[in-house]
């Protein structure tokens, strides 16, 4: 399904990503793990689209196309979709309004017309009740004033009306307490299918409690030193980053 | 007029106003006074300079330059008239450049106390009644433009509301300009009368023929005695080659409150000025402006509140959006009378350029010579966030209708004090319409209110806010 091949990116002329490598099939749940400035958030952020990364080699292939040529929105209405670290506030523009949009833009790429209110209300009312928030919320504008909590429940939702591909989610639990991190979790496993896929970019093994991972790579300096299964994730809890840093320079 | 020397434009402004009185029928001694005075006041200062800091960032050759004709009927299409008149219950006068229409007009729904006539009618009725006040709070030395008005003025509205008088129904002075052979002028005249704790809502609403190309200058006064309650909204969608300049002076007894909403998104040079006096305790005023230019538009808005006594408020909010080359221009001026103590007075403008060949002047100006008062003010001027846009891209939105929903949610944060819902719409679809065709957003704001509809009714009792 994504295909990254020997990727290099440079921000402000520093290079980020110095060659990695990573192949997600549909079904599968990878979780990406790395101390701060490994370059975790740089690769969700090169495969959404957001400027100031300049690729200067390798590829990106979803689904057999070339990531890289596709334009921010292309990219989301082919079913790749970011949850961000720190979603953006935007006054003035309802919840509403952009899942409708979103979800429009994403049906007109396909050749399907609008949805249907009543079928829109329906399934983004189902999806809230899930997320256990408010129908209130859809009439507040995106993210604005939102805690921690309710901005990445928020992203969460918006996968969940959008049902992307591939959901990309970075650094989703951070902010989080014990409650809303259930309640996203559960967002995010309701997401798994034999036609889809998850790749997480965390911190800490504790996520990994709730979304069980099928792959778990470790990003060490801009490459993939190491991966496994989820027994990885829980041995790098314990022993830390230290050991795989030796194993791969040996 | 010497035959070897050109006219000066005032001079050929004024000839029309001798060939008129050539037709005119005789009036009373008061009114064929004020307009010798006027004219004489008016080729005197002549139309305004760049000099003048008044009109500093306005340039009115446009205007000084033009030939314009007066309209001798009130002739449109009532097809058209109904396509172009907003779709709310309304008292409505509608004038058709500046000829009062009779036949799309309808004063059917007024209440006891409160009364809704074209000026001609007021003046036909109870000429001295209305000389009394027309032109108190406006005279000829306001501007150029309004000594121009008074020379010319035959036609406007007189709404009239006798004490605790309630106008539920909104009314609305309806302002048609007309695509003709040669454009044509009007000088309307507005006057609105609130008594004591009487409430009304007047809506002024110009519109016309998308090819139109006219002059209007309308000079409009409201007196608000004690506890009236007035809402004022100016939607202006004049014709793109439209010339407008107006002015609204409103002078509020105690506890009166006046709320101004003014709305520009049309024509070609836009001037507004807006002027309260807060003249006793309790005063307040609320301006809420939206401006919204394209192409080479320009919007100038200047408006002034004075705090003539203590424990008297205002409040101002305008909002400007521009693209291509359009210009706009804000200046908006607080004065605070000595003695005029605990007085609160707020002030904001924030503008989004659109593109780099935009301009905006804005110039807040506080005058306070009071020590025990509550002020402040603000000008804003950027860009759309970027950070916001990738965000929506990033959910599939194109780039221009992640950018055209942005403005509206930029504009949008005015339009949310309007109570006139059907107002709040048309606006809301204007501006986008109006937003560069590929922005393409009419669809969606269309969709997302049905939405917002389906919702309400789908969630019923169940919603708590």
């Amino acid at each position: 399904m994504l295909e990254v091949k020997d990727l290099h990116v440079s921000v402000d002329g520093k290079e980020i990503l110095k060659g990695l490598s990573l192949t997600v099939n549909a079904g599968e749940v990878h979780a990406i793990m790395g101390p701060n400035g490994a370059g975790k958030s740089t690769l969700s952020s090169v495969i959404a689209g957001k400027d100031g990364y300049e690729v200067t080699a390798g590829s990106i292939t979803f689904e057999g196309r070339d990531v890289l040529e596709m334009e921010i929105e292309e990219r989301a209405r082919a079913g790749l979709l970011l949850g961000f670290q720190y979603p953006v506030e935007i006054p003035g523009v309802k919840n509403i309004y952009l899942l409708k949009a979103a979800l429009n833009a994403q049906r007109a790429a396909r050749g399907e017309g609008e949805v249907p209110a009543p079928e829109f209300m329906k399934r983004v009312k189902e999806k809230l009740a899930f997320m256990k928030m408010d129908p209130s919320f859809l009439q507040r504008a995106v993210n604005e004033g939102f805690s921690g909590g309710e901005k990445k429940r928020n992203e969460i939702l918006q996968m969940l009306v959008l049902e992307p591909r591939l959901a990309m989610l970075d650094e989703i639990d951070s902010g989080l307490d014990i409650d809303a991190l259930k309640v996203v979790a559960e967002g995010v496993n309701s997401l798994r299918s034999e036609e889809r896929a998850v790749l997480m970019v965390t911190h800490y093994q504790r996520l990994l409690d709730y979304i069980v991972p099928d792959k778990v790579h470790v990003l060490l300096d801009g490459r993939i030193v190491k991966s496994g299964d989820k027994d990885l994730a829980l041995e790098l809890e314990s022993r830390g980053y230290e050991w795989v840093q030796e194993e791969s320079a040996a | 007029m010497s035959d070897k020397t050109q006219p000066s434009a005032e001079q050929r402004f004024l000839e029309k106003l001798k060939a008129r009185e050539a037709v005119r029928g005789a009036e009373p001694t008061w009114i064929a006074a004020r307009r010798q005075a006027a004219a004489a006041r008016f080729e005197a200062i002549g139309f305004p300079g760049r000099r003048v800091e008044q009109w500093k960032y306005t340039d009115v050759r446009r205007i000084r330059d033009g030939e314009f004709a007066l309209a001798d009927d009130a002739d449109f299409s009532p097809a058209q008239a109904a396509a172009l008149t907003l779709p709310i219950e309304a008292i409505r006068l509608s004038f058709v450049d500046g000829v009062f229409a009779p036949e799309l007009s309808d004063t059917g729904a007024l209440p006891a106390g409160a009364s809704v006539e074209p000026l001609t009618r007021a003046l036909a009725d109870n000429h001295e009644a209305v000389g009394a006040v027309l032109g108190r709070l406006t005279g000829v030395e306001f501007s150029p433009f309004a000594a121009l008005n008074t020379a010319f003025a035959e036609e406007g509205a007189v709404i009239r509301l006798a004490p605790g008088t309630v106008v539920e129904t909104p009314i609305l002075l309806q302002f048609l300009s007309r695509a003709g052979e040669r454009p044509v002028m009007s000088h309307p005249r507005v006057l609105i009368q609130a008594g004591a704790r009487s409430q009304a809502t007047v809506l002024e609403h110009y519109v016309g023929d998308p090819t139109a190309a006219n002059f209007t200058n309308v000079v409009a006064e409201a007196i608000l005695e004690r506890g009236a309650l007035l809402t004022h909204y100016t939607l202006q969608e004049s014709p793109l080659d439209d010339l407008l300049v107006r002015s609204l002076q409103v002078e509020q007894g105690r506890d009166s409150r006046f709320t101004s909403f003014t709305v520009n998104l049309g024509g070609a040079l836009v001037r507004n000025d807006l002027v309260a006096d807060l003249n006793a305790q309790g005063a307040e005023a609320n301006y809420y402006g939206l401006f919204f230019a394209q192409g080479r538009q320009h919007v100038d808005n200047h408006t002034l509140v004075n705090h003539n006594a203590p424990l008297t408020f205002s409040n101002e909010n305008y909002k400007g959006v521009l693209d291509d080359r359009a210009r706009g221009v804000f200046n908006g001026k607080v004065v605070v009378k000595r003695d005029s103590q605990q007085i609160e007075a707020h002030q904001s403008n924030a503008n989004l350029l659109l593109s780099d060949r935009a301009e905006i002047d804005t110039k807040p100006e506080l005058e306070i010579y009071a020590d025990d008062v509550k002020c402040s003010h603000g000008a804003t001027t950027g860009q759309l966030d970027e950070d916001a846009v990738f965000a929506l891209r990033a959910r599939g939105i194109d780039a221009q209708t992640a950018r055209g929903l942005l403005t509206l949610a930029f504009a949008g944060e005015v339009m949310e004090k309007v109570e006139l819902d059907a107002v709040a719409e048309r606006v809301e679809l204007t501006v986008a319409g109006k937003l560069p065709e590929r922005f393409n957003l009419g669809g969606l704001v269309e969709a997302a209110l049905l939405d917002e509809q389906a919702f309400e009714e789908a969630s019923g009792h169940d919603r708590n806010d």
